[in-house]
Parts: C-alpha cells; sequence; structure tokens
C-alpha cells in the first residue's frame, strides 16, 4: 500500500523527517518496501494543455497533438493515448526530461514522419501508479506551465506492507494512529461533523442475509453535480498511491477507503427500482461488474441486489449497470458490514481480487459504519452539493468487545523483555484498548486480530520496541553428548560423501517430473500397482512439472541430456532424494533413495589407454557395491538377481538382493529405448539404491568390534580352469567354489573368462584362484588335495569340467 | 650380512697380522694377491671379476690350494701360516666382492638412464566428485545446531492440508493460506482437505510435537514446493525449520539462538540482527529478522548495523513464538509449555555465503557448476575444522 507524507501528516501531527518515519515503521511492523521523492524524478516534466488533436496521417492509434505547455509557440506531441483529446490537461515530457518508469531520455524526433517534441506521460510512466490505459489527465484549472513537481506538489510516498492481521492499518489514519502510539508525533481524530438530513431515506434498504451481511446502513444524496472534478488536494493523495481519479463520487469512496481503511458503495439511485436487499445470490445468477467481466454467482455468495437483479457482488465489486457516472445527479450510498469468511470464500470462487475484498476478508472496523457514513456524505456534499436523506440502518455490526484477562508479567514471560506496568498501560491505551485496575484488557472492535493475551503482549513489545530484547542464552542440555542425526540420517550423509569422494558430482534435481516419464520409471515389478499410485498435481506449474517422481533416474538423466547438449563427453552424477509413492492407505510413501548415473567415456583417449573407454554395466555394479558396503550392507550375501526394470538394457542389468524379495539396489546400462526417449547418446549406465531397504544392523550398537588377531601363517592360492557351459552364471560357479570348503576357502576370485579357440562350441573357460588360509599348522599335502578335490567336486555340480 | 660385509671388509684386519718368517713363497704370494687386486680394478664387467673370482677362489683357484696346504702343514707351521693364509683369502674376496657391487650399480645405473619417462605428460586421471552446496549447508546447519542440543527432524513433503495449514492455525478461510501459491493433489486428505505439497518445514513441527511431546529442540531441513517461478523463486526449494519448546523460552532465546547461529555460519562475531515485528498465523508474537551486511566488491558481506553508513539491512527469515493454539494443535498444554520457531531459506542463505547469483542453477545438475560450486566430499563440515569450507 502506498501513500504520501502529506496525507499521513493529515492525520498525524509530527516534524519526523522521511528516514525517521520509515524507521518507525519498520519498528512498529509496517515494513517499509520503498520510499519515493517524485521530485527529483519530475524534472522537466510540466502542465500542459491539448490544444488540439488530429489523426496522424500514416498511424491508425496515433494522434498529432498541438499542445501548450507555456511557452509561447504551441508544440507538436504525437501521441498513442487512446483518452488524448483537445481541451484536455495533462503532462508533458519536454526533450531532456528523463522517464521515471523506464530511464527513456526523451529528445525531438519523428515518429512515423512526423515531428514530435516531447512526451504526454501516463500515470504508471512518471512513477505516480500503476495505470497505463491512457495519460495522466489533470483537472480543468490546472495552471498550464508549471512544472509537475510544484504542481503536483509532489510529497515523498511511502510503499508498505501491511500483514494480514492488520486490517485496520489498510488506510492511513490507522498508521497514523500506530506511529503516535510508537512516539512519532500527535494522532489527529477525525470528527464527522452533523450532516444535515433532509427526510427519510427514500430507498426501502434491507438485509436478507444476516450471516453474510449483518448490517447495511445506507442513505440517499440527490441532486449531486458529478461532472465536477474531485478536489486536487484528493487528487494527488490518490495519485500518489496509483488510484487514477475517475469521477467525483468514485474517487471520494475509494478516498475512504484508502485513508479510513473502509470500502462504500455509491449506486446510481436512477439504474435502481424497489427495495435494495443484501440477500444470497441464486444459483447461476449473473453480474457484470465494472471490471466489465461477467460472473456466474451461486447461493453461498452474498450480493447487493434490487427488483430487477444484482447490482454488487458484496464486499468485492460492484456491478457495471448502477455504478456512478459523471452525469449521475441522485446516488444511494451503501456502507455495510460483511462476514469476513464469507468474502474470502466467494473471492476465492470467482476468483476476483479487489481493494474492497482485501479488506472486507481482513476484516473492517464494526464500529465505523456511521462515522464512515458521515465522512462519505459531507465531502460529496461538500464537492458535488446535493441534499442528503436520513440514514437506513438495516441490522447491526457486531458490537460486543473482546476483553481479555492480560498479565503485564507475561511480556517478560514471552516477549523476554522488561516493560513497566505503566508503560505497558500506556501502550494499549494509546491503541484505544481500556484497561481496567485488574487488567482486563477490552479491545477496539477493528482489532480482529487479538485472541489472547500473547497478542497485547506482541502490541506492547512493536510499540515498546523490538529493539529492547536481549540476547538470552539458551540453558545448555545435559547429555547433549548423543548423535542428534538418526541413523537414517547419517547413513545418507556418510554415502554423499563416500560417492563424492570417489569422483560422483550431486545434483539436486526437481521432485516433479513430465507425466509419462513418471509413468514408464514406475513400471517396476508391481508395474501395475505404481502406476496407478502416482502422484499427480492438480495445479502444476507446468506440464513437465506434473508428476511426482516415483525414480531418482529420470531426473538425471535429463540432467545427463542438458549436459551432453553442452558437450560434455563424460558425466558422473548422483542424487540422494526421496521416491514418491503411496502406501496401502493413500497416504504419501516416500523413500530415501541414491541414485548414480554414469554416461560416456569412462575414461577419455589418452597417450597411454588409447581409445576412449565407455562406462558399461559393471561400473553401475561396482559402484553400487561400494556405496551399499559404505551403508553397511552385507554386500558379500547379496545376490546377483534379474528384473531391474524395463528402462534397463534387458540382459544388461540386474538387482541386488538380500533374500529374493528384499532388492537392495538395481544396476545396470539403461535401455536404447530409454535413452532415445531422453534423446540421449549412450551408452548410460545406472545405480539406484534403496536406503530404507539396507537392514539397520541388529542388537545395540557399541564402538568395539569383534575380536581380530590376523593368522600367524601366510594363506595359499591355488588356480583352477574350468570350462562350464556359456550361459553359466560365474557368481555361481564363484558361489559353489566358495562354499566347497567353508573352513579352509576364504574367497575365490575370477581372473579369467575365456570363450573361442581351444574352447568347445556352447562352453567357456573360467580361471579361479582359490585362496586358502592354513590355521594352527599349515596344509600338508593330502590336506591340499582334499580341498582341490572338493572345489572341483563343487564345480562339476554347476556343470564344470576341470580344463586339462 | 652380505651387506655388512660389503661394508666393513674384515680383511683388513688381517693387514697387520705380525709376520713371523719370511719365505720366499709368501713373497710371491703377496705378488700374486697384488696383481688380482691390480686385475679386479681393471675389471669392466661383473663377468669379467668372476673369471677373476674362479682364478683365485674357484676349486682350482690358487688360493684356494694355497689353503689346501695347510692340511700338510705343522701344527706350528700352521699357527702362523694359516692367519696369513686366511688374511690373503679374505682380502682377495673382499675385493672381488666390492669391485662386483661397484661394477652392478654401474651397470644399474647405466641401465636406469635409458628407462627415462617423460612426467610431464599427463597422469591417469582420477575424476573429481563434489557435494552439492545445499548439502553442504545442510551438514553446517545440522552441525552448529548439534552444538546447541538440537537434533534432526523429517517430515513427508507430500502432506495432509491439516498438518501443513490448520495445525498451524490457518484454518481453510484463513486469507494467509494464499500467500502460499501452494500446489495441490487431487486426492483428499484423511483430515481434510486436499492432499497438498508442502509449502514449508512448518509441518515437521507439528509432527514431532506429537510425536516427541516436550521439551524439545529441533532443527527440520527439507524440500518446500511452491508455485512461483523467476530469478529469486524457484517452484521447490529447502527450508530449515527451527524448534524449540520447553519451560520459559521468550523471544530474548530466539535472538540468541539465531545471533548464534550466524555467527557460527558465517565465523564472524560482526553479526547485527533486527527484529521487525511481523505476522505468522502459527506464531504470536511474530518477528521478522533482518540481518546488516554491506556491499564489498559488488558481493553482500555479512556484517554490521543495517543502520551504519554503506550498510543496509536483509531480511533473513521469519520467526516468533509459537502460537498457543499451535501448541494444543499438537496436543501439548501451552499453559505449561512454550517455545520459538523459524523457518530459513536454505538456498539463499548458500548464495550468500557462497556467492551463487541463480538460484535456477541449483537444480540443473550443470557438471560444471557442480564442480564450480560444490565440495569435496571430505570437506564434512566440523566443529573443530570450521562448519564452512574456505574457498
Amino acid at each position: 500500500m502506498k501513500f504520501s507524507l502529506e496525507w499521513l501528516k493529515y492525520f498525524l501531527d509530527t516534524d519526523a523527517a522521511v528516514e525517521d518515519v520509515a524507521t518507525t515503521l519498520n519498528a512498529i511492523g509496517i515494513e517499509v518496501e520503498g520510499i519515493d521523492d517524485p521530485a527529483e524524478k519530475l524534472d522537466g516534466f510540466r502542465v500542459a494543455e491539448v490544444l488540439t488533436a488530429k489523426k496522424h496521417p500514416d498511424a491508425d492509434k496515433l494522434q498529432v497533438l498541438t499542445i501548450d505547455a507555456g511557452q509561447g509557440e504551441p508544440l507538436q506531441v504525437v501521441c498513442g493515448a487512446p483518452n488524448a483529446r483537445a481541451g484536455m490537461k495533462g503532462v508533458l515530457g519536454l526533450p531532456g526530461a528523463e522517464v521515471p518508469a523506464n530511464g527513456m531520455k526523451l529528445k525531438k524526433s519523428a515518429i512515423r514522419g512526423v515531428e514530435s517534441n516531447g512526451m504526454m506521460c501516463s500515470v504508471r510512466e512518471l512513477e505516480l501508479g500503476d495505470e497505463h490505459d491512457g495519460i495522466i489527465e489533470l483537472p480543468e484549472n490546472a495552471p498550464v506551465g508549471t512544472s509537475f513537481a510544484e504542481y503536483h506538489n509532489a510529497s515523498p510516498v511511502f510503499d508498505v506492507a501491511i500483514t494480514p492481521n492488520r486490517p485496520d492499518c489498510m488506510g492511513v489514519y490507522g498508521i497514523a494512529r500506530d506511529l503516535a502510539a510508537a512516539g512519532l508525533g500527535t494522532f489527529k481524530p477525525i470528527e464527522p461533523g452533523a450532516i444535515d438530513a433532509k427526510g427519510a431515506c427514500p430507498v426501502e434498504i434491507r438485509t436478507d442475509d444476516p450471516e453474510g451481511c449483518p448490517a447495511f446502513y445506507g442513505r440517499v444524496v440527490k441532486g449531486v453535480d458529478n461532472t465536477v472534478s474531485s478536489p486536487d488536494w484528493m487528487q494527488k493523495r490518490l495519485i500518489a498511491t496509483g488510484q487514477r481519479p475517475i469521477n467525483a463520487i468514485v474517487d471520494i469512496t475509494n478516498y475512504l477507503m484508502l485513508a479510513f481503511g473502509r470500502p462504500a458503495h455509491a449506486y446510481d439511485l436512477a439504474k435502481l427500482s424497489g427495495p435494495v436487499v443484501a440477500r444470497r445470490a441464486k444459483d447461476g445468477e449473473k453480474v457484470e461488474a465494472l471490471n466489465e467481466k461477467t460472473y456466474t454467482l451461486d447461493s453461498s455468495m452474498t450480493v447487493i441486489a434490487d427488483d430487477n437483479g444484482v447490482h454488487d457482488i458484496a464486499g468485492i465489486m460492484g456491478g457495471e449497470h448502477s455504478g456512478v457516472q459523471p452525469e449521475t445527479t441522485d446516488v444511494l450510498l451503501e456502507i455495510a458490514y460483511f462476514n469476513p469468511e464469507a468474502i474470502g470464500v466467494t473471492g476465492r470462487k470467482l476468483g476476483l481480487a479487489s481493494d474492497a475484498r482485501t479488506r472486507f476478508e481482513r476484516g473492517v472496523d464494526p464500529a465505523f459504519l456511521d462515522d464512515g457514513l458521515a465522512i462519505l456524505t459531507s465531502l460529496i456534499q461538500r464537492v458535488c452539493g446535493g441534499e442528503a436523506s436520513e440514514v437506513v440502518r438495516a441490522g447491526s455490526p457486531p458490537s460486543e468487545p473482546k476483553v481479555v484477562r492480560f498479565d503485564p508479567a507475561l511480556t517478560a514471560k514471552l516477549g523476554g523483555v522488561e516493560v513497566d506496568e505503566a508503560e505497558q498501560k500506556r501502550v494499549l491505551e494509546s491503541l484505544d484498548f481500556t484497561v481496567d485496575a485488574a487488567w482486563n484488557v477490552t479491545c477496539p472492535l477493528r482489532r480482529h486480530d487479538i485472541e489472547g493475551p500473547a497478542d497485547l503482549v506482541e502490541e506492547v513489545v512493536r510499540i515498546h520496541g523490538l529493539d529492547n530484547v536481549e540476547s538470552v542464552a539458551l540453558p545448555r542440555v545435559d547429555g547433549v553428548a548423543r548423535p542428534t542425526a538418526t541413523p537414517q540420517q547419517q547413513i545418507e550423509r556418510k554415502l554423499r560423501r563416500a560417492a563424492a569422494a570417489s569422483g560422483l558430482n550431486e545434483a539436486v534435481t526437481w521432485s516433479f517430473l513430465p507425466t509419462d516419464q513418471a509413468e514408464h520409471f514406475a513400471a517396476l515389478r508391481q508395474a501395475q500397482d505404481e502406476r496407478e499410485a502416482l502422484w499427480v498435481l492438480d495445479n502444476p506449474i507446468s506440464e513437465d512439472m506434473k508428476a511426482m517422481r516415483p525414480s531418482l533416474i529420470p531426473g538425471l538423466l535429463s540432467a545427463v541430456k542438458r549436459n551432453m547438449d553442452r558437450g560434455a563427453e563424460s558425466l558422473r552424477l548422483f542424487e540422494i532424494g526421496r521416491r514418491y509413492l503411496r502406501a496401502k492407505d493413500g497416504s504419501s510413501d516416500e523413500h530415501p533413495t541414491l541414485a548414480v548415473l554414469l554416461a560416456g567415456a569412462r575414461t577419455p583417449r589418452g597417450w597411454a589407454t588409447g581409445k576412449a573407454q565407455m562406462f558399461d554395466a559393471f561400473d553401475a555394479k561396482g559402484a553400487a557395491e561400494a556405496l551399499l558396503a559404505e551403508a553397511g550392507a552385507p554386500v558379500a550375501n547379496l545376490m546377483v538377481m534379474g528384473d531391474a526394470g524395463p528402462q534397463f538394457h534387458p540382459s544388461q542389468s540386474g538387482t541386488l538382493r538380500l533374500g529374493p524379495k528384499n532388492m537392495l539396489a538395481r544396476f545396470g546400462a539403461l535401455h536404447p529405448a530409454t535413452l532415445d526417449a531422453f534423446d540421449v547418446d549412450g551408452p548410460v549406465v545406472a545405480v539406484e539404491i534403496y536406503l530404507d531397504a539396507i537392514p539397520a544392523k541388529k542388537g545395540k550398537q557399541g564402538f568395539a568390534k569383534p575380536h581380530y588377531a590376523p593368522p600367524a601363517l601366510q594363506a595359499v592360492t591355488r588356480d583352477f580352469a574350468f570350462l562350464v557351459p556359456a550361459d553359466l552364471p560365474a557368481g555361481d560357479l564363484l558361489r559353489a567354489v566358495k562354499g566347497a570348503d567353508k573352513k579352509n576357502i576364504v574367497d575365490a576370485r575370477v581372473f579369467d573368462v575365456f570363450a573361442g579357440q581351444g574352447v568347445p562350441e556352447g562352453k567357456k573357460s573360467v580361471a579361479v584362484e582359490v585362496t586358502l588360509q592354513p590355521g594352527e599348522k599349515s596344509f600338508k599335502d593330502d590336506e591340499l588335495k582334499a580341498i582341490s578335490d572338493a572345489v572341483v567336486a563343487a564345480a562339476v555340480k554347476q556343470g564344470a569340467e576341470l580344463r586339462g | 650380512m652380505h651387506e655388512i660385509r660389503k661394508r666393513h671388509p674384515k680383511g683388513w684386519r688381517f693387514l697387520f697380522v705380525p709376520f713371523k718368517r719370511s719365505r720366499i713363497m709368501s713373497t710371491e704370494q703377496e705378488n700374486q694377491v697384488t696383481q688380482t687386486l691390480e686385475r679386479l680394478h681393471q675389471a669392466a664387467s661383473v663377468s669379467d671379476v668372476e673369471a677373476i673370482r674362479v682364478e683365485a677362489l674357484g676349486k682350482q683357484g690358487w688360493i684356494s690350494q694355497l689353503m689346501k696346504t695347510l692340511g700338510k702343514m705343522t701344527a706350528e707351521e700352521r699357527q702362523t701360516e694359516a692367519p696369513r693364509i686366511q688374511g690373503i683369502r679374505a682380502r682377495v674376496a673382499d675385493a672381488i666382492e666390492d669391485r662386483k657391487a661397484a661394477l652392478e650399480a654401474a651397470e644399474l645405473e647405466a641401465r636406469l638412464a635409458t628407462e627415462t619417462l617423460d612426467l610431464t605428460l599427463p597422469a591417469p586421471d582420477a575424476p573429481r566428485g563434489s557435494v552439492h552446496p545445499v548439502s553442504q549447508m545442510m551438514d553446517e546447519l545440522a552441525e552448529i545446531f548439534a552444538d546447541m542440543g538440537f537434533s534432526v527432524a523429517t517430515g513427508p513433503e507430500i502432506e495432509d492440508d491439516w498438518y501443513n495449514f490448520t495445525a498451524l492455525n490457518m484454518p481453510e478461510s484463513h486469507p494467509a493460506r494464499a500467500m502460499h501459491d501452494t500446489f495441490y493433489f487431487p486426492d483428499p486428505a484423511p483430515k481434510g482437505g486436499k492432499m497438498l505439497l508442502r509449502t514449508h518445514t512448518s509441518p515437521v513441527q507439528i509432527r514431532t510435537m506429537m510425536r516427541d511431546g516436550a521439551p524439545l529442540r529441533i532443527i527440520a531441513p527439507g524440500r518446500v514446493y511452491r508455485s512461483d517461478s523467476d530469478a529469486t523463486h524457484t517452484p521447490m526449494f529447502h527450508q530449515v525449520e527451527g524448534l524449540v519448546i520447553d519451560k520459559g523460552i521468550h523471544l530474548g532465546h530466539l535472538k540468541w539462538t539465531l545471533e548464534t547461529f550466524l555467527k557460527a555460519f558465517f565465523e564472524t562475531d560482526d553479526i547485527v540482527l533486527r527484529l521487525r515485528p511481523s505476522y505468522f498465523p502459527f506464531t504470536e508474537p511474530s518477528v521478522e529478522v533482518d540481518v546488516g551486511f554491506a556491499i564489498v566488491d559488488g558481493k553482500r558481506v555479512l556484517g554490521g548495523s543495517g543502520d551504519a553508513p554503506g550498510h543496509a539491512w536483509m531480511e533473513l527469515l521469519g520467526s516468533g513464538m509459537v502460537n498457543r493454539r499451535v501448541i494444543e494443535f499438537a496436543g501439548l498444554d501451552p499453559d505449561e509449555w512454550q517455545g520459538f520457531a523459524w523457518g530459513l531459506g536454505v538456498d539463499r542463505l548458500a548464495m550468500l555465503k557462497y556467492g551463487m547469483d541463480d538460484l535456477r542453477a541449483f537444480f540443473d545438475g550443470d557438471a560444471r557448476w557442480l564442480q564450480h560450486y560444490g565440495f569435496s566430499g571430505l570437506d564434512q563440515p566440523t566443529l573443530s575444522g570450521g562448519v564452512g569450507a574456505k574457498a
């Protein structure tokens, strides 16, 4: 919200400088987002009159104006504003002036072949507001040729953010009251004078919806002259807030809202017929609002209507049909109290925002209906004349003030600052609270935000000054030596650092995916179930960010794609984050997951290594095993199985499982179709580790490790070469060999795999080095032979034969 | 043993054995020794030395023959001759050994000289990994707050409307809800309304209070979501929530906690905070916390009062004393327990500390960016080493 210093001073007697006002505003919770001093920026702009306006010979939307800017000779200016017309007064920027909104320096130029000596400016161009529908229209009596800064009496303008709990500060008057309480000056309360009312209100006013509209006050003013402009002082204040003057009566209702936070509405009486009633809309009832859009209403919404239909979406926006025009002579003024929640619901349903809604849904002052109507009436009479009727009061606004039992000691207990009781009382009273001897605090009706004692502490502390709150150390907690991270968090931290230390770069990618990618990657074992279980947003920011990821691989694969498009030849990315699935009961089932993507070259071409070597499925397997080992998984017991999912190469991928059901990871080369879908050139290999599937260590964890003494005798190795069926997994052979003599065989590893010349068709040769660890005594020859025989026998069971 | 003998030829000892009987034989033998030593000196290769060794010490070698004469001597003769002959043998054997070692060393040297490597050629690449700045930041936060007794709590990102709004004192019609730009799912939430993506980490407050009761000190870092996208806003970002629930906790403790955290985080004592009254439905009183900074070399550097010349205030976070309704919603007695909470944008804080200027780059996965702004896996934040990794 914007307001000028001049306006503030109308309600606050103060000599404070701009900076002091800003500092105090911030200190009491009215955040200053900007201060504008228009005088500096308005240098070179003058009040000017349009003498003539003709169509531009070569452009439909342009006009050629002659303008009197008080320089003797009229100036020719080309202008595109639809409202530019002969006889109007506006603001001319002369060559040399700089347009405040965009910094453009004006100069003499030719526009479509017609000379132009400056620019007629809009409100927005002069940074006086947001209005940009046309050029500024000044009142007829604006003195041509004077500097606009001087004419405008440009006063510094504050742009402040009002928190939603303080609708009473959505008017300058309320801000002045808060500033006065904080010691910045003396508040000047308004005393609305008595209105000389003549006769009863000729219109019947009712509220048939006391829930939505508890109070509807109104009166008629007849014989107004609305062809006059609103007064200068008012226009300047309105312009400073960014509000374009429209016509006197509309300006006055806007002024009431911006000064006192009190929206009101004026109807052209001639457009109304019969009683004017606050009621619920009928389902499907339509109204064209002042923004020229038509809204379809329902029976939850309160409207103001007459015999012919709806004239106002109550508290949100008036109707186009009965709006006040310059030629209007009789007006019905409405000042009502609407249910704040109902206004919010209606506004959201209609998707309609307005200054009035903002104030009504946060809560206007229920005690300001009569005063507001009196101020409105007297301003209209001052500007437009006319004869006012008596006030009709239908219903009544809430009038029971809230009383809070307050303990002033709470200010120190909650606010951490000692404020003596007299000062606390002074602060509360300066904000219109009344405090009795027993500290029963009666709240002004406008303070809807006060719910209990904590809110009063806030009032005292913010006015007294949060600067006075001193830091106090939190007491040290006993026993903080225990770890503050859970085992799951520690696994994640450890893996993150292990992965980074092994040469992988951690990425953080979006939790959302395009739906088709999410569906493709959801297809794991229980393909159908999981696809159905995807979380898909109702209101995504774009189609690319619509479904919650069921896998981390697609996000990383998109990152790979972007990197490759930038020329990267080798990528090692990982991410630790959640996959979003769905539990059986429909609740969110989020799984901590680590994914690794290796793309392109493992080793670039090199002087020592020759051609580039590309990543393959074994790189993925190695990464999976190394990271699982860091996470404390029993890697030696893991089985390599199939079923990595359709996103993977069907014969170059696998899963690592602890028992057939518990999958700890999947790994392998990605399916060429997957790469095609992402438009990525292969090879790309991937790992996905399911961190919550890694079994927790059993029992109570201590620091001590089981006893170990390195064996005294050296281990010995024996090599075996087997011919096995070509499709026998080497892992099966190894497991059999290791199991042949569990006491003595401590390791077995494959050191050669060969097929081709010398090996029969359908067979391969697998060479295994077996490590034997003697215990107390060295192996004797017959013992070694027995072990060898056992190894061979175990291998034979797998279909192997010992090579000669 | 072999090594020692080479360096300390014990033969020298025998050179000074007194000479009791002089014989022509002995002179001849001395000449032969001299000659042998001379030839050894001339020997150009290990094989030359070997030939000399065979001539002298081989089975038929003259020293071996000489040794055999000892057997035929009288005991008396042997007493003087044996040391002398053994002396000869030792002198020659040691000389052979020395010469052989010298020649071997020279040969090795010559061979190594031909094995030159161009060590300016590159070694095999060791790929350099990195930890994302957001993760680094989370670890730094956890470390600093662990020292103040805070544990790390988590909660779901796909949340129930009730935890995200209602329990935080934002009933359905509350105007503050509109400020949250919430992403919704079509799925109805068990406690009313729809399922949504959490708009802040605050629901973790409720869940943790409900689960663990009081007293409580937690931070809750994690992803949060709002339907907003431009240079300074992304639809997904990171927050860290802080919550203290205890007895006798007030705004002064909040101020101290945030000051202590920021001092540790930026490793400077020159942190000046400004508390401004604000409004959040879940805290009362509510305060916005600003921190003073100056622009140095085009970058924001924290320190000093924002009111000092050349300085300004920057909005850092929202916080306040937990609203008693929130404490009630979480099932605790607000007359017994009170405390404070805050919510801080992690990404923005990372940008401030480590100097990134575009938030969107955080989530792009550009390997160049990750390597530049990322951290070594071994840069684990520690209290002893300083939680921040220095550039």
